[in-house]
């Protein structure tokens, strides 16, 4: 007892100890998350040995080319509750066994022994296939063997052949067709409008109609015949093959996409192939439903829908922050709209899911494709056009008088009050007149009852979560805005800068960072959303992109691919969820690289913007 | 620079009141809400002098010389009585917009505030927001600007760099060319050198001296011997009331208040 603080523990250090272990266990799941995501997502891309396989199955035994893609993680208890491992085994050939896993307990393996010269095929049908080749039958000239040393070239250029044949099927039917067709609809729309608005001429239209998609079904017979030539030259080259019990089993060539002998890959080819695997997984799209191919719809999805996000959420954001904190008075209606923007931010997603799907599709929507549904009758809409006017006249008068003029105090509340109230009354009366309008029938009448933009679609999915982001942004740029000086904000009002012009040259600048930092945190909790877009205009399977070369080249309307709902319909929707889970976690790897890939360049954006403006301290 | 030693104090030429009032504050009184900040003030300034203001943390200089630009309009709840007259017309006329009085009377604050942008765009910052933008009068502008300020060697290669490359002295007389861009007729001056070593100090001293040629400024100081070094004429200040104002030399040899003369012996402060 010499000194008071002697050999005791400075108090508090303990809770330095603890808040460091909650850092640390932190730290360390997030990192173990990442770690499982890429370890398992990249993975799949890896070429892995390929073993023979012998497996007692009741009395019989059961050959099989398998990959082992799990061993001793899962197993089953025997009667005796001793654990019996299981591993999950990968066959492929799905066309034979039905699925393309199997699960077998450890113990009836009776033999696995690495298989010489077995070729494994990403396959356009039946999954992939594992199998050792015996011979090539060519559209024309002789069969070659497996063991003929021009096999793998000979086979090579099959497959290039057959790769180059599907990609211009593709384009006959997607793209040469898919034109035809929409000349048919526009056609169709042609008459159905002119019966709409009651033209006299009807029976001229009609035939002339009838001519115009009567030339244009030859059009699209004429294609037609071209893609279905092309497909039966698919089918000539046939390769014959036998699987690991044997059994001899033939298709076309051309149903291989890429193959390699994973046992025989030097880690240099191992290499290649990884990165010709990750390649098509990042710009091929999806074949068999979904489980097969790659992801590139998906990924444009996801990219062009947060860009849209980011695009309509910043303005809104930002002009509602300004307002907020640079001119409302502070009082108990602003913090009590704070408040609510804040209690936004905790509404479940697929609430403002529901809300874009009443309102903007079905509501914005339907009235830019057909018009006011209930429209008001002419006399009272056209009172309503003039009492807009009225009021917007009334507002802006009032508006002025209400500016205190200098030396003068400002005008009462009451004033105030009726001043804002017009602005409410004006705001109403026009959405009224927008949306009540009986002389409007809508942009897209003559395609009802198919919807255009009445219909899930990207635009919809963007403005939900646009709607869904805008408390993050508004919280942080009224944050960067309080961060900017004081003093930068008088000395701009004392060199003669208007409010405004202060706003504008002195304050946004310095608050740029930080509102960037708000639209960062936007983007990112947009692009990993994926209950509000399912009703929003998510699909499995978009049969094209929203953005591509055809007029008027953006189409907001069109329904897209995302990679989160691509993760739950791989992963919980497939018949085959075994198969696709390798996917699952290489879509979730993509997924986590997209988004941090935008985030940096947002920040990328962000520290240039804070270099240039070396004052702001965010 | 006519005054390189401290001690050699410019002499006010005259006793208030012969040279003609330039800025005339009368029966001002002040309040930010309930609390009044200044009691009855009557002030007359001449032009083309320096006036500094003394007194005591919250004794109202700076809300004095925050009214002579309506800088205090900003606070909510503000009220006042009285008037204030720049040559001749009220501030508080209707017909004066504050924007252009406060292009009229130039600020330098206590903390140098230079806008986050290069030393250029932060002086022709007050012709920008004017709409005034041609090239040639920017670039006068700026070089005219900055000689004034006694920057102009200091900084003529590195025109296009941010000004925040400058050191804090640099900084204030930035501030200082600043105000002086749109040339204003009244320079008012928050404790310009508050936030500086004894060296920076000095050269805005030196500065003020020069800008006394051409502008009519306004100090508030907390530093006796600054107010005693380059002001023509002092006003003490305590507790929101103006208790004496006189020719610098007369206020610092021979107060007439007693209280003044506890203040500036440094008896309380």
């Amino acid at each position: 007892m010499t000194s008071s603080t002697g050999n005791k523990r400075v108090k508090g250090e303990v809770q330095i100890w603890l808040s460091g272990m909650g850092l640390a266990i932190g730290c360390l799941m997030v990192g173990a998350l990442l770690a499982l995501i890429l370890w398992r997502g990249l993975h799949v891309f890896w070429p892995q040995e390929v073993l023979h396989f012998k497996i007692a199955e009741g009395e019989q035994t059961v050959e099989v080319f398998g990959q082992v893609k799990d061993r001793g993680a899962s197993g089953v208890r025997d009667e005796n509750d001793e654990f019996i491992p299981q591993i999950s085994l990968f066959t492929g050939h799905r066309e034979v066994f039905g699925i393309s896993y199997r699960t077998v307990r450890e113990p009836l393996v009776l033999e696995s022994r690495v298989a010489q010269g077995v070729m494994v095929a990403d396959r356009v049908s039946g999954g992939a296939g594992m199998f050792l080749p015996s011979h090539l039958v060519p559209a024309e000239g002789d069969e070659i063997k497996a063991d003929d040393p021009a096999f793998v070239d000979e086979l090579r250029k099959l497959v290039r052949q057959g790769n180059r044949l599907r990609r211009q099927i593709r384009q006959i039917e997607r793209i040469e067709i898919g034109r035809v067709n929409d000349r048919i609809q526009a056609e169709e729309r042609h008459l159905r409008a002119a019966r709409r608005a009651g033209a006299e001429n009807l029976e001229e239209i009609r035939a002339e109609v009838e001519r115009n998609i009567e030339s244009l079904n030859e059009d699209f017979a004429r294609l037609a015949a071209q893609a279905g030539e092309k497909r039966q030259e698919l089918e000539l080259a046939r390769i014959h093959f036998r699987l690991g019990d044997g059994s001899e089993h033939e298709h076309a060539v051309s149903n291989i996409t890429r193959f390699h002998y994973p046992n025989q890959l030097s880690l240099g080819g191992k290499l290649a192939e990884f990165g010709r695997g990750l390649w098509a997984f990042l710009s091929q799209e999806p074949r068999d439903s979904n489980r097969e191919g790659g992801v590139f719809p998906a990924i444009f999805g996801t990219f062009v829908m947060t860009i849209l996000l980011a695009v309509m959420v910043t303005p809104f954001g930002v002009i509602a922050a300004i307002y907020l904190r640079e001119y409302a008075k502070q009082g108990p209606l602003v913090r009590t709209v704070r408040i609510c923007v804040n209690n936004l931010a905790g509404v479940p997603s697929i609430v403002f899911g529901v809300f874009g799907l009443g309102f903007f599709v079905y509501g914005v929507g339907g009235f830019i494709d057909g018009g006011a549904r209930h429209p008001w009758p002419s006399p009272l809409w056209v009172a309503a056009v003039v009492g807009f006017f009225a009021v917007l006249t009334a507002a802006v008068l009032m508006g002025l008088r209400l500016s205190p003029a200098p030396g003068k105090p400002p005008a009462g509340k009451l004033l105030g009050a009726i001043g804002g109230g017009l602005w409410v009354l004006a705001a109403v009366l026009l959405l009224g007149v927008v949306a009540k309008n009986p002389y409007f029938g809508g942009f897209f009448a003559a395609d009802l009852p198919t919807p255009t933009f009445g219909t899930g679609g990207i635009l919809w999915a963007s403005l939900t979560l646009a709607l869904m982001t805008l408390p993050v942004v508004i919280v942080a740029t009224e944050e960067s805005l309080a961060a900017v000086p004081r003093g930068v904000r008088e000395a701009a009002l004392a060199c003669g800068a208007s409010k405004w012009q202060t706003i504008q040259r002195i304050v946004l600048p310095g608050a740029a960072p930080g509102i960037m930092t708000g639209v960062i945190l936007a983007m990112a909790r947009g692009a990993g959303e994926v209950a509000p877009l399912m009703i929003t205009g998510v699909v499995k399977m978009a049969p094209s992109l929203p953005i591509d070369g055809e007029f008027p080249f953006i189409h907001a309307e069109r329904k897209f691919m995302h990679l989160g709902f691509h993760i739950f319909d791989l992963g919980f929707q497939s018949p085959d969820a075994e198969a696709a889970k390798p996917m699952v976690f290489a879509t979730t790897l993509l997924l986590i690289t997209l988004v941090v890939v935008m985030n940096l360049s947002a920040i990328l954006i962000r520290n240039h913007l804070r270099r240039k403006y070396a004052a702001s301290s965010f | 620079m006519t005054t390189s030693q401290p001690e050699a104090t410019p002499t006010p030429n005259s006793a208030v009141g012969h040279d003609p009032a330039f800025i005339e504050v009368e029966r001002f009184s002040f309040w930010y809400g309930a609390a009044q900040a200044l009691f009855d003030i009557s002030l007359e300034f001449p032009e083309r002098r320096i006036t500094a203001f003394i007194g005591p943390s919250g004794c109202g200089k700076s809300t004095l010389l925050r009214n002579l630009n309506r800088m205090n309009d900003l606070i909510d709840g503000v009220r006042h009585e009285g008037d204030i007259r720049l040559d001749g017309t009220s501030l508080y006329d209707p017909a004066v917009e504050v924007i252009s009085l406060r292009k009229r009377v130039g600020m330098v604050f206590q903390k140098y505030n230079p806008f986050p942008k290069s030393i250029y765009e932060n002086i022709v910052f007050p012709l920008r927001v004017a709409g005034r933008g041609s090239r040639s009068e920017l670039d006068e502008t700026v070089e005219r600007s900055l000689r004034g300020a006694a920057l102009w060697d200091e900084v003529k290669d590195k025109l296009h760099e941010s000004a925040y490359s400058l050191s804090g002295g640099q900084q204030q007389r930035l501030c200082i060319a600043r105000a002086i861009a749109n040339r204003p007729q009244i320079l008012l001056m928050d404790e310009p050198c508050a936030a500086l070593d004894p060296v920076a100090t000095l050269k805005i001293e030196e500065l003020m001296m020069e800008l006394r040629k051409e502008y009519t400024i306004v100090i508030v100081t907390h530093n006796m011997q600054q107010a005693g070094r380059c002001s023509d004429h002092t006003a003490f200040f305590y507790l929101g009331r103006l208790i004496e104002y006189a020719p610098t030399l007369q206020l610092f040899e021979s107060p007439a208040k007693e209280q003044t003369e506890a203040y500036i012996s440094g008896r309380f402060s």
